[in-house]
């Protein structure tokens, strides 16, 4: 990553900082600042409208349904490669934010080979070396970037088709559905991942803030770099403090039984 | 562009379903053929072709030929394409009428993505619905004979229309009407491949001319306009491919591939689901009621993560 676009980075950062504040609350971390925040709800945005005025073209099934949305066939037409631009543009962004932490360790490769373990809830908490992102974060990261590229190379050519070789748009048009479908099957997946198949994921992307436990749960190695405690031990100390707390909350009903009986 | 009352569409660009009418009125396959060895290059048919569809007038490119610009555009249907060869050591004016072929199997109705936009017709008429075309530009490149073109001012693509309008009233195309050699002749595909067929016999037997023969490309279905050619075995002589294809991305990725991205697309929304119902929730160990420890805070959102 160039020292320009680090520079730049940093500069949002501290712009849209000035400009958003993240509350965090009691037992809480700040997962997610306001600029990268903005940054994913854009390019979420924009994904979304390139995703249903693509697929309007991508399928006759699909066109009668999805065209009215954007005002008919023409105008579906016309907006599309200006969404596809503006995705790419807030990517371009996302991906220098995000470069650095989505480097891919050996631990993301052992990540990738114990997915059956991870999709199936069998690893409920993490491996202890899962740092601010898994391996499966990083490989979706990575899916976006290479099929961004693929997306703006030969969306170019066939946003241009009339002058492009005929061979060159016919072999785009393959390599544009392929990247699209490996996005789409990305996103199903993330969004998934990101609300109904873990609580506790969507405010970091809304509120930018997740609970310790979460974080120890899901990242430990980051909830070990940003707090310094052993998210182990943290995990075993909230369990003693649970069982306590039964144990508390039992003698409590015991003892207002007792109370019931006496008087 | 016509009267949908005067013929019966038989195939619709991205059309869901089936199509309204197929098959329920007998209709003659229609066929232009052009004997290209009796051809003047007189651009009678260009003539026409411009006065009947009421083009206005276009700048031309001068190419140091005789043809009257480089190649077809969105308002200029038909072109003579000159070729100079050479026969016997002496120069050959190779002159062909460059127009729609309306291709049996059409690249352009098979690639396109906008329902209606491009229509077959049982007598095999290929027409573009300029109402509903969206000016993606993908029959250009389903097209192997570099046909449709693009209006930049309207977003829109045009090409000739084998005079739909006037076939449907039983008129000739206009072009057939101006040609003053009797190199071009319209009927029913029947006939004209018939005709075709004598001609480049007697030019095999009569004038020397041992390959001639007919163009009809089997590779995409054979077309709705033939040519008689003084050499069948070099139809790149006449600026005509040997063997027109439509890219795969047209047909087989089309019809195969892509409906079947579409299935796996709703099957994984369908898995994600299910997975769900099956396996649960991934909780913040330990499960349990939240206990909350540590200071409140409000800080400064501009920090950085922590990687």
């Amino acid at each position: 990553m160039s020292v320009t676009a680090k520079g730049f980075d940093e500069k949002a950062r501290g712009k849209f900082g000035r400009v958003g504040t993240t509350r965090v609350g009691r037992g809480e971390l700040l997962r997610h600042p306001v600029y990268t925040r903005f940054l994913h709800w854009s390019v979420a945005i924009f994904f979304i409208l390139s995703l249903l005025t693509g697929f309007a073209i991508y399928s006759p099934w699909l066109y009668l349904w999805i065209t009215p949305l954007f005002g008919g066939g023409p105008r579906t037409r016309l907006l599309h490669p200006w969404f596809g631009l503006l995705f790419e543009v807030f990517f371009l962004l996302q991906f220098v934010n995000w470069f650095a932490p989505m480097a891919w360790t050996h631990t993301d490769s052992k990540f990738i080979r114990r997915l059956k373990e991870y999709a199936t809830n069998n690893d409920n908490v993490e491996a202890e070396d899962t740092g601010f992102f898994n391996g499966g974060q990083k490989l979706y990261f990575w899916a976006i970037a290479i099929s961004g590229l693929l997306f703006l190379i030969t969306g170019i050519l066939m946003w241009f088709d009339n002058v492009i070789p005929r061979w060159v748009v016919a072999i785009s048009y393959i390599v544009h559905d392929v990247a699209a479908l490996v996005m789409l099957g990305g996103f199903i997946i993330h969004i998934y991942e990101g609300t109904a198949h873990q609580p506790g994921t969507f405010r970091s992307m809304v509120d930018g803030t997740v609970t310790e436990k979460w974080a120890w749960t899901h990242h430990p190695a980051w909830y070990r770099a940003v707090t310094g405690r052993d998210p182990r031990a943290s995990y075993e100390r909230e369990k003693r403090r649970q069982a306590d707390r039964e144990q508390a909350i039992e003698e409590w009903e015991r003892e207002q039984d007792r109370r019931d009986q006496t008087s | 562009m016509t009267n949908p009352r005067t013929f019966q569409i038989q195939e619709i660009s991205a059309h869901p379903g089936p199509v309204p009418g197929q098959g329920t009125q007998r209709a003659v396959q229609v066929c232009k053929y052009i004997d290209v060895t009796t051809c003047i290059g007189c651009k009678a048919c260009e003539v026409a072709c411009v006065e009947w569809n009421d083009h206005p007038f276009r700048e031309t490119t001068f190419d140091d030929t005789y043809q009257t610009m480089p190649s077809t555009e969105w308002n200029y249907w038909n072109l003579i394409k000159f070729a100079e060869d050479e026969r016997d050591g002496n120069l050959m004016w190779l002159m062909r009428k460059d127009q729609c072929m309306h291709c049996e199997d059409p690249g352009c109705l098979r690639a396109c993505p906008a329902d209606g936009a491009i229509i077959k017709y049982e007598n095999g008429i290929v027409d573009f619905q300029q109402d509903n075309c969206i000016g993606c530009g993908y029959c250009i490149s389903g097209c192997p004979f570099d046909i449709p073109k693009f209006n930049e001012k309207t977003k829109k693509v045009y090409k000739c229309t084998l005079c739909s309008d006037r076939v449907g009233q039983g008129l000739e195309p206009a072009c057939i009407k101006a040609c003053p050699t009797g190199c071009l002749h319209f009927g029913t595909k029947e006939e004209m491949v018939q005709i075709a067929g004598l001609r480049a016999k007697q030019l095999q037997e009569h004038s020397g001319f041992a390959s001639a023969g007919v163009y009809d490309p089997p590779s995409i279905g054979g077309t709705h306009v033939i040519y008689v050619l003084h050499d069948i075995n070099n139809p790149e002589r006449y600026g005509l491919p040997k063997a027109p294809v439509i890219p795969p991305s047209y047909t087989y990725w089309k019809w195969l591939a892509k409906p079947t991205g579409l299935a796996m697309a709703v099957l994984g929304v369908a898995a994600v689901f299910f997975h769900r119902v099956f396996y649960g929730p991934k909780l913040p160990q330990p499960e349990g009621p939240e206990s909350r420890t540590g200071p409140s805070e409000e800080i400064e959102a501009g920090r950085k993560e922590t990687p």
